[in-house]
């Protein structure tokens, strides 16, 4: 066997993306029987109704509607590229709150409530400075830093109470996340921010580009012509990279990963565990607000204001994001990616056949239950290598992933 | 003072079993982190068996008839349903945390992100929108208990007792009520309860003793799944006017509150989901609620945002936990996949 592979295959890195590939191969599969049954059952729809969808499902990217004979046709299809990344990037930023918070051995569920908390200071920064005596791009940055901030501190609550009061984090994520949607509709009910100019849309906060404040295009609306791409996506690739940087190469990254890893020890050490705890729900709380202030600033994206009775999906979406990733920052970009283009395949999916978007759900919500025991199947992975290369030494034991990391914080936790 | 009663227990009763659920699940030592997403799943199968019954006409001759035995006999049914197969989906949890060893926090947000999705996806193929409803007529109609099924007339009284417990309630609410002083008592007070929650206290003992721990586990989710399943359809039955949506208002996510408020004890939850149940009314009907009679409607008087009576149940949630939370005891081995190597 060649020595380079076995090398490859031996490294950790590796067996996680296999196991993620796993995971989403698992997933897509779930989602085709779905899809197969439900047709084969309807007769509407009918084996050859099942078909096409499965071939979305599995394409979606590269579909290009249909022909004039009604068959599906595929190729490059530049707006749906140019839409996966604009989708992708509040997806890469919510992915890595979740991730920044595995790594503490957290789970941020509250995504959600600080993307809302986000999108509520961005768009009140953004349409509230007058553009005629402030620079438009100074506005932008404002908003943009705003809804960080804004993020920060909804995300510390969380933080705090886990620290000081020992409350299950999931549980004050929840909390917080209902809150949130609670407040924001109430900031914004009865506000001037209510877009009341288009008559036609009720509900809708302005448009950022109606104070003349949205994302520099970079040219990349001439690369992906007819999409909502713009530069955002840059930023969050830049994002991804910093929280690379700062988990892997710095001081505090390494406090906060001790901390996820066994927080006893990490005080014994010396490490202060309480910070730490609240700056990692902090930095969590900041990256899900950068995600919100992205996604509306993009100045073509809409903000419907009475919603607390539902939360972002942006949010949520964080979760599988950072779990398929393995917690891996520069791993997220690429995981982002993949969930925008789900997002895409459901969109195709309503526009082109009987289906609905939401068996795109069941996909990512499959793909998180493989996440749930991904250990699993690396060891899986590893004992049929062992098996094939006997004389070998067995694989390094596997370090804590992100999901390990919080159940090992679970041991000593009084919920 | 009825109204306030009534709605409060509307309220408190799902919340109330949805607890008991968590507490099947965490004393046998199972995160049950998916008690929202089998509530969706369980109103949803009960809202489609009501659904399809009902377009089958099995009982539209009892509806016509007016004998309401029948219909009651109906809602047991589909409150039976919707246990039956919120059992089915909480094995997807035991599965995953008993066989496989899986993080249970992600293993049960994996049900909460799938049960929605499941939901929304076949009720969109079904009724092509986004809410199933029932086929014909509304849950009043069809199965709420009525003072007339007494022989009262319109116009005659039945006390306050009576208005405030028999007159325009449902069964579903005092079914649920027997069923937690039950199911507290099968806990509490029975061989098989003791051998559970010594699973969820240190399931190595428990092993050692003959216990089979995986088989224990697997008892308290499923109880917890079918509780949970039960409690959704009640939810949607008695305060969503038996629709499903793919949605219970986090209804699951505040059970577990309520269970931790409750500190894993049945009297102490019962009374702490009246308590998040009071506050659920006052969130959803704060400007009709007339304390006294006089025609005074308080809460809406005092001019605060309806706003924050909406959030006020979480943040309550949030304010009482803080509080509580040094004193609470959870189960020690819970959120702990059990090795039999480690013994």
């Amino acid at each position: 066997m060649n020595g380079g592979l076995s090398k490859l295959w031996a490294k950790d890195g590796t067996k996680s993306v296999l196991a993620s590939l796993i995971s989403i191969l698992i997933g897509m599969a779930v989602g085709g029987v779905i899809i197969l049954v439900v047709g084969v059952n309807n007769p509407n729809l009918g084996l050859s109704g099942a078909w096409e969808g499965i071939r979305l499902v599995f394409g979606g990217l590269f579909s290009t509607g249909r022909s004039a004979s009604g068959a599906l046709t595929f190729g490059f299809n530049p707006t749906s590229v140019g839409n996966m990344l604009f989708r992708a990037t509040p997806l890469i930023l919510t992915g890595l709150s979740v991730a920044v918070a595995f790594k503490t051995g957290l789970f941020n569920i509250g995504a959600p409530g600080q993307y809302l908390m986000g999108t509520a200071a961005t768009l009140m920064l953004a349409l509230s400075i007058p553009t005629e005596t402030v620079p438009a791009p100074l506005v932008w940055l404002i908003a943009f830093l705003g809804g960080m901030l804004a993020g920060a501190l909804w995300g510390c609550i969380p933080g705090l109470v886990k620290a000081f009061l020992n409350i299950n984090e999931v549980l004050a994520c929840i909390m917080t996340n209902w809150i949130a949607a609670n407040l924001v509709t109430w900031m914004f009910d009865g506000s001037d921010f209510r877009n009341l100019v288009e008559n036609t849309k009720s509900g809708y906060i302005y448009k950022t580009s109606y104070n003349g404040v949205q994302t520099a295009k970079l040219g990349l609306d001439k690369l992906f012509p007819g999409s909502q791409v713009n530069g955002g996506i840059l930023v969050a690739v830049l994002i991804a990279v910093i929280v690379y940087i700062l988990m892997n190469k710095t001081t505090l990254g390494y406090e906060l990963k001790a901390c996820g890893a066994n927080r006893h020890a990490a005080r014994y050490a010396g490490i202060n565990d309480k910070r730490n705890i609240v700056l990692s729900m902090a930095i969590a709380g900041a990256l899900s607000g950068a995600a919100a202030s992205l996604y509306y600033l993009s100045g073509n994206t809409e903000f419907f204001w009475s919603t607390y009775q539902s939360l972002p999906a942006t949010g949520f979406n964080g979760i599988p994001v950072a779990l398929l990733a393995a917690s891996n920052p520069i791993a997220v970009i690429f995981t982002g990616c993949f969930m925008s283009m789900l997002d895409i395949v459901g969109l195709q999916l309503t526009n082109l056949t009987a289906y609905n978007e939401y068996i795109t759900d069941v996909i990512i919500a499959v793909i998180v239950y493989l996440s749930a025991f991904s250990l699993v199947i690396k060891l899986w992975l590893s004992g049929r290598k062992k098996k094939k290369a006997a004389p070998e030494p067995a694989a390094p034991a596997t370090p804590p992933d992100g999901a390990g990391e919080a159940r090992n914080a679970k041991g000593g936790e009084a919920k | 003072m009825t109204f306030l009663i009534q709605q409060t227990l509307l309220y408190a009763v799902p919340l109330m079993i949805v607890a008991l659920a968590g507490v099947f699940a965490e004393r046998s030592g199972i995160i049950n982190l998916a008690l929202e997403g089998i509530m969706i799943f369980g109103a949803f199968i009960g809202v489609l068996f009501v659904n399809l019954v009902q377009k089958a006409g099995t009982f539209a001759e009892a509806k016509a008839a007016g004998d309401w035995v029948a219909l009651q006999g109906f809602m047991v049914l589909a409150m039976l349903a919707a246990a039956v197969m919120g059992a089915v989906f909480s094995l997807l949890l035991s599965f995953a945390s008993v066989n496989l060893k899986a993080d249970q926090t992600i293993g049960g947000t994996a049900l909460n992100l799938l049960a929605p999705a499941l939901v929304l996806f076949f009720i969109r193929i079904i009724a092509n929108q986004n809410t199933l409803q029932m086929a014909e007529g509304d849950s009043a109609s069809w199965f709420m208990i009525k003072k007339s099924f007494f022989g009262y007339g319109r116009s005659d009284e039945m006390g306050f007792f009576g208005s405030t417990f028999i007159d325009k309630t449902y069964l579903a609410t005092y079914i649920c009520i027997l069923l937690f002083v039950v199911l507290s008592v099968l806990l509490y007070k029975t061989r098989f309860g003791l051998r559970l929650r010594s699973c969820g206290e240190n399931p190595q003992a428990a092993d050692s003793l003959g216990i089979n721990v995986y088989v224990m586990r697997y008892a308290g989710t499923t109880i917890s799944g079918a509780l949970a399943g039960m409690g959704g359809f009640v939810y949607a039955l008695t305060t969503a006017n038996c629709a499903s949506t793919g949605d219970v208002a986090g209804f699951g996510f505040l059970a577990l509150a309520v269970m931790i408020f409750g500190n894993w004890n049945p009297l102490n939850i019962a009374c702490s989901a009246l308590l998040f149940g009071l506050f659920k009314c006052i969130a959803a009907s704060y400007a009709s609620i007339d304390l006294n009679g006089d025609g005074v409607f308080l809460l809406a008087d005092l001019g605060i945002s309806p706003h924050f009576y909406r959030m006020l149940p979480y943040l309550i949630t949030l304010v009482v936990l803080a509080f509580t939370s040094k004193k609470s005891r959870a189960p020690k081995a819970e959120g702990v996949p059990y090795d039999k190597s480690t013994r």
